[in-house]
């Protein structure tokens, strides 16, 4: 399309302010006008967003004013976004336009926090133009009133698509949209995305799939990256940790950065990692720099506070987790610091383009690696940058706790047909491999719980008609779904509430009605006793008590916290670094680039023991202290080393190796014991590879997973979107915990009475995708098949330092409960000897 | 496999009891959560909350039906193993009101067998306050054999008369222990010596910890042991060891 062709009154617009059209913006009203959904992948600062709507400013403007009197035309385009606050952003910009066009066209946002009257309006005089969320179309699409909502419905645009698919949100949108293109035929949709690996997968996931094995794509259109990212690998004076996610070697270097830029913008991979980096700038800020904090557990006033003087100018720095990854501008950042492991390429392309908005100008950005395994994933992934390669993961399968939800909302909205729905909903990229099975056990499970033992006919929350067709047995049913509608099953939160001490007198009751911090997640604190002290909003507390939904803390009257942290390593290492990182070890030529302290070590391993190859395993043995260690070196990441530990220990345990725990992060995996393991596995007692089978994913697995905590809660958000429990909601919680039946309990009935039921399927699919990543695991272990190496050693190898050293930070697995209680227990025999 | 399954290939061994004494009676705490009284051939169980799954099921919460199933099954195992000549349930045997009413007839028949040649004693709670319907037994508010009493839920005193012997349910008490950076929380027994409250024996059946305010009203501050439930035995810890959630 030439820009010629766009009517009048946007030319002038673009003229007005200096512009021209970009090629990609006409491209894109060019497709649409064609009725061809299409995918935009381009980097930030391309005008992305401008481009998504003038398609439909360019038809809302065609369509001219609505006559006075006559009801509106219902929505022409929905925009939907994953954050609430990206909505609302765009509401802001989309008004210039449209005011200075003087176009005849209604923006509203519709979100959890629209006031009910404006919700209620909206749907009986719709805008032209609504902007939303997952969750919004979720609710739209359960009202009875949705087909006359969406029957004008031209256009759906799909904001950072890239984030949202690889969610379950991505999956109940991907389930929106098949009813919404049923509801509103000739839908087009728009996908807007940074650079990704697969783009194909969004196209398939913008439009309707056909039944057969051809896959149907979106148009594409691509702007290529702006200016190459100027990246560098801090080099620091100091010595370099072996372990640990600390970084505060190099707070100094990172400080003097700061100093030497405007905006500099600190991303950090873990909540504790901002608190601590936070905490050790401010012990250095001689120059009281303006230096904020931001992340998700912060009272949200706070949070607001800092992103308005971020857009403000007013800070020199933000330390900040991913709360602030995504989306909306935050000004002139002109430097990007990644502190820790970038832990995959294209998030750190996504970090990187944070800094300088504008195309042709090269953002800056430094690495700061935190220990000498993370100098290598850094190296690796500076690498993936200037080549320009992506590691986003591929297209998720949908989840079924997810459809269930879906389906009472359908049935919420009209008498629902199992096979027209059925046929819609494969027609969805996510959900086309589906079989009508599975189908008709969720939508059983969505009527009567779905259980072999079939006693709760009576209890029906949907009753099949004499017309064959599904309808909710009672109107609560539909109070009930809105209440649970969305995806996101929040860690159960406590409140953070400042109190005055109680340490002094220790009968005095605790004092109420303090300053409210935040957030914290129920499970950190289950495990703190009162006097332990942690780092939190940027200063150390002390935890006092629980009363209701609040913990109470007090400030503590030390700089070092007992607990270090409050959560592990957030992301897992993605496959694509792992691979650059094994690839980079087993090639000593590829060393040149890596600090000569880096270097030394791989050369002393090397001399010592061997290097890991490429393609196969390297397990060492040695003994220390009285113990016999294994340690191997997979690089799948910590999710699927955790797996795999306990696996191998319990196969060590059954072939009386007698292993005593083992400990797991990104890179290698330890486990100890009382036996010589050397010994066991040079002399051909106990063969390295019936250790690492492939079969250790049957059996072992399925007897661990019985007793998992990380299965139960898996099962908790399962069950919640599911709607087989009820969400907790705010101002609930006083009788929440009391009166609600705790999950693990259901968990443990449902597994020992019905294995198969569809609930424990939805959560063994979870598992095995994101919290266990067994299908990583069981890739690895295909790929070592006959290529382990072992090398049994007189001690500690240099490459097998850093791991050692986690041992005592980290949690160690592999006891069982009954032995930590009877430890204790005897614990206190002793004590009381004594 | 599960829990539940291990559980019942244990119970048919012969049962192990930690002893302590109550009031001046030997008593023994079982891991499954059920007391036995040897001298009495008595063996007490607490808030079983039969049908709370269907209970729940009415408001339109649909939890796997199999809670009592799963709760019968435990009892059988326990009662094979210590062939009480009398069994006391100790309140809230059902989850509401109409829950015996309820009772899927594989459940009634499997309870019926279980009551055969027995001495069967209901005592009430407050989530069953009326005698069960169509099954055997007697139905009492609180009930004494000798020094001990047994009731659903404690007297809210400390020290006096009525609590000497007092054997009760109702709070479903449960510790957490914490070690190694790790907590465990586990369904206990808790006692101070005179007083005996029960863990909830119901599948479905959550737990209150120890350390919550409802058990000042019960026990002097922390003055009071509790047995926590494991696999074949029970791990004893004072009250002051204990951590709350």
């Amino acid at each position: 399309m030439d820009a010629a062709h766009l009517p009048d009154r946007f030319q002038n617009w673009f003229a007005s302010r200096g512009w021209t059209p970009r090629a990609h913006q006409l491209q894109l009203i060019d497709h649409l006008s064609q009725g061809h959904s299409t995918l935009l992948i381009a980097p930030t600062g391309a005008g992305k967003t401008l481009a998504g709507f003038l398609p439909s400013l360019v038809e809302l403007e065609k369509r001219g004013k609505r006559k006075p009197g006559v009801a509106g035309n219902g929505i022409h385009t929905l925009y939907i976004s994953p954050l609430k606050a990206l909505a609302v952003d765009i509401a802001r910009n989309l008004e210039a336009p449209v005011t200075e066009m003087d176009l005849a066209v209604k923006v509203e946002t519709r979100t959890g926090d629209t006031p009910s009257h404006k919700r209620q309006r909206q749907k009986l005089n719709p805008p032209d133009i609504l902007l939303t969320t997952p969750e919004q179309i979720a609710l739209l699409l359960s009202d009875p009133a949705s087909a006359r909502l969406f029957a004008s419905l031209r256009t759906v645009i799909l904001d950072e698509l890239h984030a949202l698919v690889t969610s379950k949100r991505g999956d109940l949108l991907a389930l929106g949209l098949a009813r919404l293109r049923r509801l509103a035929p000739g839908l087009r949709t728009i996908g807007l995305s940074a650079t990704v690996a697969e783009p194909d997968d969004l196209r398939a996931y913008l439009v309707d799939q056909p039944d057969t094995e051809a896959r149907a794509l979106a148009h594409l259109v691509q702007v290529s990256g702006g200016a190459q990212p100027d990246i560098s690998i801090l080099d620091s004076e100091e010595r370099l940790p072996w372990s640990g996610h600390s970084s505060r070697y190099a707070i100094r270097d990172i400080y003097g950065l700061i100093k030497t830029h405007n905006v500099s913008l600190l991303f950090v991979n873990t909540r504790s990692q901002a608190e601590m980096v936070f905490q050790e700038l401010w012990r250095i800020n001689d120059e009281t720099l303006p230096i904020a904090l931001h992340h998700g557990s912060l009272d949200v006033g706070q949070r607001r506070r800092v992103e308005a003087a971020m857009a403000a100018g007013s800070l020199r720095a933000v330390v900040a987790t991913s709360s602030l990854d995504m989306g909306i501008d935050w000004g002139d950042i002109d430097l990007v610091i990644n502190i820790g492991a970038p832990k995959g390429a294209s998030r750190l392309a996504q970090r990187i383009g944070r800094a300088n908005h504008r195309m042709d100008e090269p953002s800056r950005a430094v690495l700061v690696p935190a220990n000498r395994f993370e100098v290598l994933e850094c190296q690796a992934a500076l690498s993936a940058s200037r080549r320009g390669e992506q590691d986003t993961p591929p297209l998720r399968n949908g989840a079924l706790d997810v459809l269930a939800q879906h389906l009472l909302g359908l049935a919420c909205a009209n008498p629902l047909d199992a096979l027209a729905t059925y046929e819609e909903i494969r027609s969805s990229q996510t959900y086309r491999y589906l079989d009508w099975e599975t189908f008709e056990k969720v939508l059983d499970f969505v009527a009567t719980g779905g259980y072999a033992l079939k006693t709760y006919e009576q209890y029906a929350k949907l009753r099949k008609g004499k017309d064959g067709l599904w309808r909710i047995a009672h109107p609560k049913i539909a109070q009930q779904y809105r209440l649970n509608v969305g995806t996101i099953v929040e860690a159960p939160m406590l409140k953070v509430r400042l109190v005055k001490s109680k340490a002094d007198g220790r009968r005095a009751p605790v004092g109420r009605g303090g300053r409210m911090l935040g957030e914290i997640e129920e499970y950190f604190i289950e495990q703190l006793a009162p006097g332990d002290t942690f780092l939190f909003g940027g200063e150390v507390l002390r935890f006092e008590a629980i009363r209701e939904s609040e913990a109470y803390v007090s400030r503590a009257k030390t700089d070092n916290p007992m607990i270090p942290s409050y959560m592990g390593g957030k992301f897992p290492l993605s496959t694509y670094l792992a691979a650059s990182v094994r690839a980079m070890l087993a090639d000593p030529e590829s060393w040149k680039e890596l600090p000569d302290q880096v270097r030394d070590w791989l050369e002393m391993q090397r001399e010592k023991s061997v290097l890991p190859r490429k393609d196969g395993l390297l397990v060492e043995t040695f003994p220390r202290a009285e113990k016999h260690y294994m340690v191997c070196y997979p690089f799948e990441g910590r999710l699927a080393h955790q797996t795999l530990g306990m696996l191998l220990t319990k196969r060590l345990e059954r072939l009386g190796a007698q292993p005593m725990g083992f400990v797991a992060n990104d890179y290698a995996l330890a486990v100890w014991g009382l036996r010589d393991l050397s010994l066991l596995f040079s002399s051909g007692r106990l063969p390295l590879d019936d250790l690492f089978e492939q079969d250790i994913l049957g059996d072992d697995l399925d007897a661990w997973l019985a007793e998992s905590s990380l299965m139960k809660r898996t099962f908790r958000n399962c069950a919640v979107i599911a709607g087989l429990i009820e969400r907790r909601h705010p101002g609930q919680e006083k009788t929440g915990r009391q009166v609600t039946v705790s999950s693990d309990l259901i968990y443990d009935v449902l597994r020992a009475h019905e294995p198969d039921h569809i609930l424990l399927k939805a959560t063994w699919n979870d598992a095995a995708e994101g919290l266990l990543d067994i299908s990583r695991l069981g890739e690895l272990l295909a790929r070592i098949k006959g290529r382990i190496t072992h090398t049994g050693l007189p001690h500690v190898s240099p490459l097998a330092v850093p791991i050692l050293l986690e041992i005592g930070k980290e949690p160690v697995y592999g006891e069982a409960m009954d032995t930590i209680l009877e430890e204790a227990a005897q614990e206190l025999v002793l004590e009381a000897l004594e | 496999m599960s829990a539940l399954t291990s559980h019942l290939r244990n119970y048919t061994a012969a049962p192990v009891c930690h002893d302590i004494p109550i009031n001046g009676q030997l008593v023994g705490l079982h891991d499954s959560g059920v007391l036995w009284w040897p001298d009495e051939n008595t063996l007490v169980v607490a808030d079983m909350h039969l049908e709370k799954a269907s209970s729940y099921a009415r408001r339109g919460v649909l939890l796997p039906p199999y809670d009592t199933g799963a709760t019968l099954e435990k009892l059988a195992g326990v009662m094979d193993a210590f062939d009480p000549a009398r069994v006391i349930c100790l309140g809230d045997s059902f989850h509401d009101a109409k829950g015996s009413d309820r009772l899927p007839a594989p459940y009634r028949a499997m309870l019926s067998t279980l009551q055969l040649g027995r001495e069967w004693i209901w005592v009430t709670g407050n989530h069953d306050p009326v005698a069960p319907v169509r099954l055997c037994g007697e139905t009492v508010d609180e009930v004494s054999f000798g020094p001990l009493t047994f009731r659903h839920e404690p007297v809210e005193k400390i020290g006096s008369q009525e609590t000497q012997g007092e054997i009760c349910g109702h709070l479903h008490p449960a510790a957490r222990v914490r070690r190694f950076g790790r907590s465990i929380r586990r369904s206990c027994f808790a006692t101070d010596g005179t007083r005996l409250v029960l863990p909830a024996f119901g599948a479905l059946t959550g737990g209150l910890n120890v350390t919550d305010e409802a058990y000042s009203m019960i026990f002097r501050r922390r003055q009071f042991s509790v047995f926590l439930l494991g696999n074949d035995r029970l791990f004893p810890f004072t009250a002051s060891r204990l951590v709350g959630d």
